[in-house]
């Protein structure tokens, strides 16, 4: 019990723990232990051979924290901004430091309009986005689906429900939008005609009426 | 060459892209010969890390041959088989001077919160990562290392994140002889932390998951009492009981953003993205440590808010540590405890991926099917 002054938990000897374990207490000295201390100062430990590192050249204007001084003298370099997301993108690390939720809010924002832009512009390619050999779904079928889920105490398989929903809830959204806006346009659309047609066969116009 | 590439939350393929170049002068390329999957990709896979954009090609654990050098690189050359850190770092500004190369300062323009990270979004640095058959290793005088000839690439691969994360995690818990050790999560980085805690002398180390499987790996690989979450009421009761109600000396979080046990906080992350990472597993080990104990957090979490007990935390007086691990200076004494049989690293390796078939290893580990606990990838196909 924690409530007198001697530790409860019984724990088996540092002998008989090195008979079980391999390597037991090999590490026991904190001198042994890499990290101990966390900091120490030894600028030669690296293997770096200057003493501020020679730029990367910068081949487009490269988007910066505003926590930083200046640009990082090295970078990656791969999807650069581009439309929309783009724009999205810079703004969050133009205005906002990294200590506002906005900023992270924003890239979040344009993380989904990136994805959703490349999905679009993948139908006019030879490659379209496809749901079912991107998500690796069929893996289901190949790789046990059922049987690793089967009999299981996992607690994970409530959530693993919502996930094809959080795949295909914003293609359905903008499906039926659009859906909704084409039936629209059609409906709008053969009211015209059918008015054409009433005032060639001779029927009185509104206007006339009034 | 191939590479894969994402396309959107849950969506990958494999695509064709031009072999990286050479950008300054102390770069390398290098020729993926293993990657591996992280528990940590899956955050970007499910569209969690803010600034992961359509196109980058994922994958911070890998290793391979140097290809091509750039004009002042002086320690690697073609045709050198070498293991890289996750971390990518320049070895000389005021954190890397002092051996913190997670926290490098002249590598990540995008964030000053976080160092650099091969493919690991934007938020990172924007580095392409090496799942896939070339990737440019900045800084290869300081990051990577010639892999020993008695190393082979499963378990070199292995020293690049999850092994070297595991011991460091166990390091931040300041183990003393005897200490009672409990750590969440039996993927790799907790089955690593939980063998690391004996190498500093634990007396008991309690491994806690609701994967059957993986607490079977804790038991055979890790040495470790296991229990699973999800056959108790309320867990942190479970290890006080365990404990004669006083709890465990060190905690180590090794799940991170996607921690399972309240269906609520995990919705609210992982499928609606309205915190930086589900709080369970850190709430758990705040709760299930002693009054004056240590929490070790190896977990990855987004930039943006969690919703974790600091009141607990600062009641209980604990010391909460945490940073991503500075690999390269774990490497010494992890080789070491290789070479001496204390630990290896690719026992648990359960699938070996093709680069063409990375879309279905994505799928196979984040809905662990098929017993899965690390896989690997492997560009050649072989």
């Amino acid at each position: 019990m924690p409530y007198t002054a001697e530790k409860p938990t019984q724990t088996p000897t540092s002998d008989e723990l090195r008979a079980r374990i391999p390597g037991w207490g090999a590490d026991l000295d904190p001198a042994d232990r890499p990290s101990v201390p966390r900091e120490r100062f030894d600028p030669a430990a690296s293997g770096a051979h200057w003493e501020f590192p020679e730029r990367q050249p910068e081949k487009w204007p490269r988007e910066r924290s505003v926590e930083h001084q200046f640009l990082t003298p090295v970078f990656g370099t791969g999807q650069p901004l581009h439309g929309v997301s783009g724009k999205i993108r810079r703004l969050a690390y133009e205005r906002y430091s990294e200590g506002r939720a906005a900023h992270w809010l924003l890239l979040i924002a344009g993380d989904r309009v990136d994805a959703f832009g490349s999905h679009l512009r993948s139908f006019l390619t030879l490659r379209p986005d496809n749901p079912i050999t991107e998500t690796g779904v069929a893996a289901e079928f190949r790789h046990h689906g059922v049987a690793s889920r089967r009999g299981t105490r996992r607690v994970d398989l409530p959530h693993q429900l919502l996930d094809p929903i959080v795949v295909a809830g914003p293609w359905l959204v903008w499906m039926g939008a659009a859906f909704m806006a084409a039936r629209k346009v059609l409906r709008a659309t053969s009211g015209t005609a059918r008015r054409r047609g009433r005032d060639e066969r001779g029927a009185p116009r509104r206007a006339a009426r009034d | 060459m191939r590479a894969m590439v994402y396309r959107g939350p849950y969506k990958i393929r494999v695509e064709e892209k031009d072999v990286p170049p050479i950008e300054h002068p102390n770069d390398a390329i290098v020729r993926v010969t293993r990657a591996a999957i992280c528990g940590s990709d899956l955050h970007l896979y499910h569209g969690m890390m803010p600034d992961t954009r359509v196109g980058m090609t994922f994958g911070h654990e890998f290793v391979g041959v140097v290809e091509e050098v750039g004009s002042s690189v002086e320690r690697l050359q073609p045709g050198d088989r070498v293991m890289v850190p996750f971390n990518v770092y320049c070895g000389s500004c005021y954190f890397c001077a002092r051996g913190l190369y997670s926290n490098c300062h002249n590598v990540n323009p995008n964030a000053t919160a976080v160092g650099g990270i091969y493919g690991y979004s934007h938020t990172c640095g924007g580095y392409d990562g090496g799942q896939a058959e070339y990737v440019r290793v900045p800084f290869a005088d300081v990051g990577p290392m010639k892999i020993p000839e008695w190393l082979d690439d499963d378990d070199a691969v292995l020293f690049t994140d999850a092994l070297a994360t595991g011991y460091f995690g166990a390091q931040l818990g300041d183990i003393k002889e005897g200490d009672v050790v409990v750590v969440f999560g039996a993927g790799p980085v907790g089955l690593f932390a939980a063998r690391s805690a004996w190498l500093m002398g634990a007396g008991r180390v309690i491994v806690i998951d609701h994967l059957e499987y993986r607490l079977e790996m804790a038991r055979t690989f890790a040495y470790a009492e296991t229990y699973n979450f999800a056959e108790y009421d309320d867990i942190v009761v479970h290890m006080k009981r365990i404990t004669d109600f006083l709890g465990a000396d060190v905690a180590i979080d090794a799940v991170g953003a996607e921690a399972d046990g309240n269906l609520t906080q995990h919705v609210t992350t992982t499928q609606f993205k309205l915190q930086g990472g589900s709080p369970v597993a850190v709430n758990w080990a705040i709760d299930s440590v002693r009054k004056g104990g240590t929490v070790s957090i190896m977990g990855a979490y987004g930039p943006l808010f969690s919703a974790v007990k600091l009141g607990d935390a600062v009641n209980k007086g604990l010391t909460l540590r945490m940073n991503q691990c500075p690999v390269k200076r774990q490497w010494p004494r992890l080789l070491e405890h290789v070479r001496d049989g204390h630990i290896k690293p690719s026992d648990i390796v359960t699938h070996r991926i093709p680069l063409d078939q990375v879309t279905e290893g994505y799928h196979i580990f984040s809905a662990k099917l098929d017993g899965c606990i690390k896989p690997l990838i492997v560009p050649s196909g072989n």
